[in-house]
């Protein structure tokens, strides 16, 4: 009995570049936003296309109340290198972000805000997720202006067909 | 990665890598910026356009090195939005290869 391989056909096929990236960015620590964000930002840099879905805590990064204030996690992570009772103190948190805030601005990695917009206006979507916003009983006007819309689980698969989904 | 190869560009041999960034800025002149931007979609250049090449070369032989997409959309005069119209498959990489400069190698 012969049968025929589609797999090597469609493998054949397959584009030599990524045209589309949807990042999914699901966590609300600056560790946890900056990393989905680069992304985005290089994908469009080098002429990829990309949505940026934000989902849980993630949506800490488009929420007017919330974007300024994002902090690195000093408890629980052990990438930090710190002691978790050291980790704890009060104002460690901050200390250990304006550091980490420091380092980045010399790079030329815009704070949280900024990057957002510049994302935007690279032509990237936002998207805010509905699962999460009802949850957390958020509204569109709790975002800043350049979330494009708030959207479900399966209108986001429909946005990222044919493309790469990354999830942060 | 930075093999350099020879090409004739326009008419004007130049050194390039293996994606066509000319390697010695020198070398590049406005002939030779036209012909690389047929090549990678862009039938005509505006002032516009000449307005982000130009800040890209004159910024990596000031400094040595390519500016940033934040740089560039803050400082060239055109601002982000403008920057994907003009350049849509990327702003930084096809300013950077039209004005005859180096590949840019930043994240940001």
């Amino acid at each position: 009995m012969t049968t025929t391989m589609p797999e090597t056909t469609a493998a054949a096929a397959q584009p030599q570049t990524i045209e589309k990236v949807s990042i999914i960015i699901s966590k609300g620590s600056l560790e946890g936003i900056y990393p989905g964000l680069i992304m985005a930002n290089g994908a469009r840099m080098e002429g990829i296309d990309a949505n940026v879905f934000f989902t849980f805590f993630g949506m800490d990064a488009i929420t007017k109340k919330r974007m300024h204030k994002i902090k690195v996690a000093t408890v629980g992570n052990p990438g930090l290198h710190m002691p978790t009772l050291l980790g704890a103190i009060p104002g460690m948190s901050s200390f250990v972000t304006k550091m980490m805030m420091k380092e980045m601005e010399k790079l030329d990695i815009p704070p949280i805000a900024e990057f957002v917009e510049m994302i935007a206006d690279t032509g990237a979507g936002i998207y805010a997720c509905k699962a999460s916003v009802d949850m957390f009983k958020l509204q569109k006007s709790d975002f800043v202006d350049h979330v494009t819309d708030i959207i479900t689980v399966g209108e986001f698969y429909e946005m990222a067909a044919g493309g790469q989904i990354v999830f942060t | 990665m930075t093999a350099t190869t020879t090409m004739t560009i326009a008419g004007h041999e130049v050194d390039t890598d293996h994606e066509g960034y000319l390697q010695r800025p020198e070398q590049w002149n406005r002939d030779i910026a036209l012909e690389i931007a047929q090549e990678v979609g862009i039938a005509a250049l505006t002032e516009r356009h000449w307005l982000v090449i130009e800040y890209m070369r004159n910024q990596f032989l000031a400094k040595g090195s390519a500016p940033s997409i934040r740089a560039l959309g803050k400082e060239s005069g055109v601002p982000m939005k403008e920057l994907y119209q003009l350049f849509p498959k990327g702003p930084a990489k096809l300013a950077a290869r039209i004005g005859g400069i180096p590949k840019p190698r930043g994240c940001i």
